[in-house]
């Protein structure tokens, strides 16, 4: 008689591993050999509890328990106590699915992630996968359109611009050749979502961008993703080699006779790339400068063809609309911002992770009930949302419920879903130079407000910090943010003044001589 | 994002460069990759990659050369035998990375872009790896490292 090998899932992304993921898988390995217990290790994806990391994950009576944080010296003990059959242990978490933090949200596009095997196409399609590009296949290019632009989805890279309405323009637009390209060059500080997806479920990523090119009529995708990313890369690679062997990428996808490719191209360490029109730029081979808007890259975009960019989690949240229909993604969410918003807790907090929930909570609801206040224990004192070019809100904020309109009231932006917190230790007027600094670092130089304005930036504020004319200076700061706002091509100078904008507004005491 | 250590010596990787040239000139918008082809078997891009890739590509001279200032992962100068990689950004300030930062300019005893003047180490600055729930972090080579304190960062630099 053959005993079933037990199943025990250790995550390999990078958050996981950065933690001590493959120790863990090797310890477990060695001890289950030494005590001769049949176990099978899968290298499972995050399931973004990533305080938790490593957690490991056991199938015991017809569910998965969890275990974290697991270290490798924590094995023997984990054997002793009987894990393998979800035996209790000082580590233990209960059946997964009912932590409370997980079983809180609503898992549409990450539905997958930190489930299954991200390089098992088994896996995938027994998690659902593919069936939204199974009804694609089915439909003219303009009902897919119309079902996309139904559920409301709009662009989560940060700009939210209705995905809908960008693919019918590259559909109606003239062109022999067109593209679809995925922008991954995930730059902004405190976000995670796309390496997520990438790292734990890659061919969500590939069907989300072979229906986006069956609905315009293109074959060639592009997933220009940071070189900051090895294992995204790696792991992208894989799929995409898996998906043409089973036919799901080629010259005929499923069956249709529609042929679509996709390449992944590696950055090379731009935060500017992250612009649309300056990826393109790359893509091209060439430095990442913004071009001029218009013409709209859905016209005029890669090598001068109609050309769809969007974000992984736009392009991610595809098949599960698909697959499900418009109004079931489109039933999540408040106003103008429907279905999920994927929030990364960030920074200086307790519970940080990957939080999947309908638009419309407030940011104390994720700051506190899933985030836990602090690392630290102290207060949080502020947090920056959107990235590097997001304000800092203050917490007299943090009513304002998680809608891009809300957001846009109180001089914030959602972006890409970061919530970088920090607790009453910063030094905002550092913050408030940082994010001039960073902009000087990285501005790609085409424009002057931004070339030189980020530049004078650092300065301005490093003479008011050392007491030199402090009223002026304040004052010229302030006129120095309204030209870069009002005069940048493109949104690094046009919003790395939104950082110190609410410095000024909200933190003034710490923007002081001192 | 390889480090691999070559020797130096014009001439000696006219060869190579030229052979990955070739490979990746057809290709539309090669030269990123093909750039990226020759750090990863060299550990950087030298100098007289620049005619020879020009040439290849046909394209000017300082176009490629612009090109390779623009990116900052590109190099231009043989690297240590292994690169750290601080992340600068906000999630990891946030847990103190400016300390860290510090911390580690006065241990290797070099800034930003340089390297240790035995070769073992180049440290340069990072802008966000993605890691952002497990603050500071810092990547040698290609791997991430989570929750790195000052004693902890000092461990892995001891390790190879």
């Amino acid at each position: 008689m053959t005993v079933e090998a037990h199943r025990v899932f250790v995550p390999r992304d990078t958050t996981a591993r950065s933690m001590g993921a493959d120790d863990v898988a090797a310890a477990i390995v060695a001890e289950a050999a030494g005590r001769g217990e049949s176990v099978t290790v899968v290298r499972n994806g995050s399931r973004g509890l990533y305080w938790l990391e490593p957690m490991i994950e056991v199938e015991a009576g017809g569910a998965r328990h969890a275990y974290g944080p697991v270290q490798s010296a924590d094995v023997a003990a984990l054997f002793d106590a009987g894990f393998l059959a979800g035996g209790e242990h000082g580590l233990g978490l209960g059946p997964t699915e009912e932590i409370p933090w997980l079983a809180k949200q609503s898992r549409l596009t990450f539905a997958r992630v930190g489930i299954t095997d991200p390089l098992s196409l088994d896996d995938y399609r027994a998690q659902g996968g593919y069936q939204g590009l199974a009804r694609a296949v089915d439909l003219s290019r303009d009902e897919i359109i119309g079902i996309v632009t139904e559920s409301g989805l709009r662009g989560r890279g940060g700009a939210a611009f209705p995905t809908g309405i960008k693919w019918r323009t590259v559909l109606n637009a003239e062109g022999a050749q067109k593209y679809v390209t995925c922008n991954a060059d995930e730059g902004d500080s405190g976000t995670y979502a796309d390496r997520m997806v990438m790292e734990s479920d890659p061919f969500v990523l590939i069907e989300g961008m072979t229906i986006a090119g069956l609905a315009v009529g293109a074959t060639i995708g592009y997933i220009y993703l940071r070189a900051e990313y090895p294992l995204a890369i790696r792991i992208m690679n894989e799929a995409i080699g898996i998906a043409e062997a089973a036919g799901l990428l080629g010259e005929n996808v499923m069956g249709s006779g529609r042929a679509f490719h996709v390449e992944v191209r590696e950055a090379a360490g731009a935060y500017i790339c992250g612009e649309e029109t300056s990826m393109l730029e790359s893509l091209e081979g060439k430095r990442g400068v913004i071009r001029y808007r218009p013409p709209l890259p859905a016209i005029k975009g890669l090598f001068g063809a109609p050309t769809i960019v969007n974000n992984v989690i736009t392009l991610a949240s595809v098949p599960i609309i698909l697959a499900e229909g418009a109004e079931y993604y489109r039933d999540y969410g408040t106003g103008r911002s429907r279905g999920t918003l994927t929030v990364q807790l960030a920074g200086n907090v307790r519970r940080g992770g990957l939080v999947e929930i309908g638009f419309g909570r407030t940011l104390r609801e994720l700051l506190e009930d899933f985030g836990g206040g602090t690392a630290t224990g102290r207060p949080i004192r502020a947090v920056q949302a959107g990235g590097p070019l997001g304000a800092y809100i203050h917490p007299s904020q943090f009513d304002t419920p998680l809608d891009y309109e809300a957001f846009d009231e109180i001089g914030g932006m959602i972006g890409h879903g970061g919530l970088v917190v920090f607790d009453d230790t910063v030094d905002m007027g550092e913050q408030a130079r940082f994010a001039m600094e960073f902009c000087a670092i990285e501005s790609c130089g085409k424009c002057t407000p931004c070339r030189i304005g980020a530049v004078r930036g650092v300065e301005v504020i490093d003479r008011i910090l050392s007491g030199d004319d402090e009223s002026g200076n304040l004052l010229l700061l302030r006129d120095l943010c309204d030209t870069m706002v009002a005069g940048s091509l493109c949104a690094l100078g046009g919003m790395a003044p939104f950082p110190v904008i609410s410095v000024l507004d909200h933190f003034p005491e710490d923007l002081r001589a001192r | 994002m390889s480090t691999r250590s070559a020797g130096s010596g014009t001439g000696a990787h006219e060869a190579l460069i030229s052979g990955i040239a070739q490979r990746h000139a057809a290709r539309p918008g090669g030269l990123l990759p093909a750039l990226h082809a020759i750090q990863d078997e060299l550990g950087y891009v030298p100098p007289e990659a620049v005619p020879t890739v020009a040439e290849v590509f046909n394209i000017s001279r300082a176009e490629v050369h612009g090109v390779i200032s623009f990116y900052h992962l590109f190099r231009t100068t043989a690297p240590g035998r292994r690169t750290l990689y601080l992340c600068r950004a906000e999630a990891c300030q946030a847990m103190g990375a400016r300390a860290l930062e510090s911390h580690t300019k006065e241990r290797l005893g070099i800034d930003f872009h340089e390297t240790t003047a035995d070769g073992r180490i180049s440290l340069e600055p990072i802008y966000c790896l993605g890691n952002c729930a497990c603050s500071p972090a810092v990547m040698i080579d290609d791997f991430v490292h989570g929750r790195v304190t000052p004693q902890r960062l000092d461990a892995l630099l001891e390790e190879g």
